[in-house]
């Protein structure tokens, strides 16, 4: 499947296509969408006919909460995981038994490529909750017999322990916290001199940021690319060349659009990648826009796998990938407005300390926020946090400022300051 | 007649940053409002600013409206003999009536020495102290 000729491609893309716009066809959402479009699955007879079919916002996967999306009915749901919304609500993902079976497959295909295999020790270092990075790389892990350590994050010094003792050869994690790791692993003066292979994702990362991770870690560096929405990780990824990601074509169908008009870019141009999966059960999607900024690669590559993306180059919104979690500055702003205590102002500031990112929040108490207690300013800074935490699943450091301390906007407010560099 | 000992304290929230205690004193200094005596407590990154003031209302208010967060909070001025064994004296008998001190601070003035309390029963630290010979700041001394 991974070198499959292209005409072979294109004729098993359409079959799909069909299949998965009959699925999606089951969905109120898109009986709705395709109905306002005045297009019908059966209209679609060529794959340039995915041009006729509505785009699919995340929004609208939160106006479906929570399980308002499901192509099946939920006992045939087997899993369920969760990602950032917008504002409030997560998203919500469900996976049929086939759909994980599917993502196992992907992710094996993306270890396999670069030569993994039961020989090897494998750290799956990161969250292993309703993120779809640590269960998908466990399974897909395990698919193809690596002996799969479920370490998830956190205890940095037990992590390095466990990759010395269990002679670990490749490893899972964020860019920053391998990093993070490899700073660790320095101060108590261990090599990991059995780690050859490390694979990064959930963030984006620039080659100086590769070059540092390979002397550091003595690994060879491969990104990872995949977002809840399409199962998670698995969607495209590097082959042994690590010049661009090959994307799985035979259960993705990818366009590059302008994300200001919505109009397919040129062959080789650089825009907002959107997605039509073709093989998801539980949660098809139709033309769905992931946000992320990338090309089609023109040139093939040595290898003889399918068309390749170019590793991720921003966001065509204003999602922040904080720690590997996705963040939406409307999000923090929907806890902030429902605090009576927080008052009309607020800035975000994300920065990177020993490359772990850290969001801090200066926050203007509300006129009615203050008693003139010390300790109540302190339990209300802890509250601030906690609803945040909820919210975001993330930890903050709540600042309170004074009023009018913080800068007033004319027209469009820049509430959030990202001082992080490039990794 | 506990209440008429209760002193109206202004509590000023401010960032823990220079120049800040200069800004309030300066709004205050413009107001022409004299401040006996005041303390800054300090926690993560922010403080609150306590003062007793000769017009309370009048501090509130031009603070307000200079944007500070401004709130009145009840505390007692207890005269205290400025010698040794002073703070004891009204520490012991607040101790003996189980009434906690949640914060204080003390100046030594022309008059004499007081110590300004915050505590967590307020009238019934009023009645032990004048109960037991002690001598406290009247309200009406701000106005």
């Amino acid at each position: 499947m991974e070198t499959i000729r292209p005409d072979d491609l294109a004729d098993l893309q359409l079959k799909r296509l069909k299949w998965s716009l009959h699925q999606a066809q089951k969905v109120g959402l898109y009986q709705r969408k395709f109905k306002e479009a005045g297009v019908s699955p059966d209209d679609i007879r060529t794959l340039d006919d995915v041009q006729k079919l509505p785009f699919t916002h995340k929004q609208e996967l939160r106006a479906g909460y929570p399980f308002g999306l499901f192509a099946v009915p939920l006992k045939e749901i087997v899993r369920i995981h969760t990602t950032s919304g917008t504002t409030g609500k997560p998203t919500v993902v469900g996976y049929t038994r086939q759909d994980l079976e599917n993502w196992s497959e992907l992710i094996a295909r993306n270890m396999s490529m670069i030569g993994l295999g039961e020989d090897d020790i494998f750290q799956n270092a990161v969250n292993y909750g309703l993120f779809t990075g640590g269960l998908g790389f466990h399974y897909g892990a395990e698919r193809i017999g690596m002996t799969v350590i479920p370490s998830a994050t956190g205890n940095t010094r037990r992590q390095i322990e466990m990759i010395e003792d269990f002679g670990v050869t490749a490893i899972h994690c964020t860019p920053s916290y391998a990093l993070h790791i490899a700073e660790v692993a320095e101060s108590m003066g261990k090599t990991l001199d059995s780690l050859k292979t490390g694979i990064f994702g959930a963030e984006p990362w620039s080659e100086s940021m590769r070059t540092e991770l390979e002397r550091r870690l003595g690994v060879k560096a491969y990104d990872s690319y995949g977002l809840s929405e399409m199962y998670g990780p698995g969607v495209a990824f590097e082959c042994p060349e690590c010049n661009g990601l090959h994307l799985w074509h035979d259960c993705y169908l990818a366009e590059i659009i302008d994300p200001e008009t919505g109009e397919r870019l040129a062959p080789g141009e650089r825009g907002e990648l959107v997605i039509t999966p073709l093989v998801k059960e539980a949660l098809p999607l139709v033309r769905y826009r992931t946000g992320d900024v990338t090309r089609l690669m023109d040139d093939g590559c040595v290898c003889g796998r399918g068309q390749k993306i170019e590793r991720i180059t921003g966001r065509s919104d204003d999602m922040l990938v904080i720690r590997g979690i996705n963040v939406f500055p409307s999000q923090i702003e929907h806890v902030l407005r429902a605090l009576p205590e927080v008052g009309e102002q607020f800035i975000v500031y994300i920065d990177r300390v020993k490359h772990l990112d850290e969001m801090t929040i200066e926050v203007e108490m509300s006129r009615a926020g203050f008693s003139g207690e010390l300790q109540e300013l302190a339990r209300m800074q802890k509250g601030i946090a906690g609803e945040l935490h909820n919210t975001l699943g993330l930890r903050t450091a709540v600042k309170l400022v004074e009023q009018g301390s913080l800068p007033r906007f004319e027209g469009k407010a820049k509430r959030v300051i990202d001082r992080r560099g490039a990794i | 007649m506990e209440k008429s000992y209760i002193v109206k304290q202004i509590s000023i929230f401010s960032e823990n940053r220079p120049g800040r205690l200069a800004a309030i004193a300066g709004a205050l200094r413009d107001a022409g409002i004299n401040i006996f005596a005041f303390s800054i407590a300090e926690a993560n990154g922010f403080g609150v600013v306590r003062a007793l003031v000769d017009r309370p209302e009048d501090a509130h208010r031009t603070l307000t409206d200079l944007g500070f967060r401004v709130s009145f909070t009840d505390v007692i001025g207890v005269k205290m003999r400025d010698e040794p064994g002073g703070l004891s004296d009204i520490a012991a008998v607040l101790g003996d009536a189980e009434i906690n001190i949640e914060y204080a601070y003390a100046y030594s003035g022309k008059d004499g020495a007081v110590l300004i309390l915050r505590v967590d029963q307020v009238e019934d630290a009023v009645r032990q102290i004048l109960g037991r010979g002690g001598e406290l700041l009247k309200a009406s001394l701000s106005r």
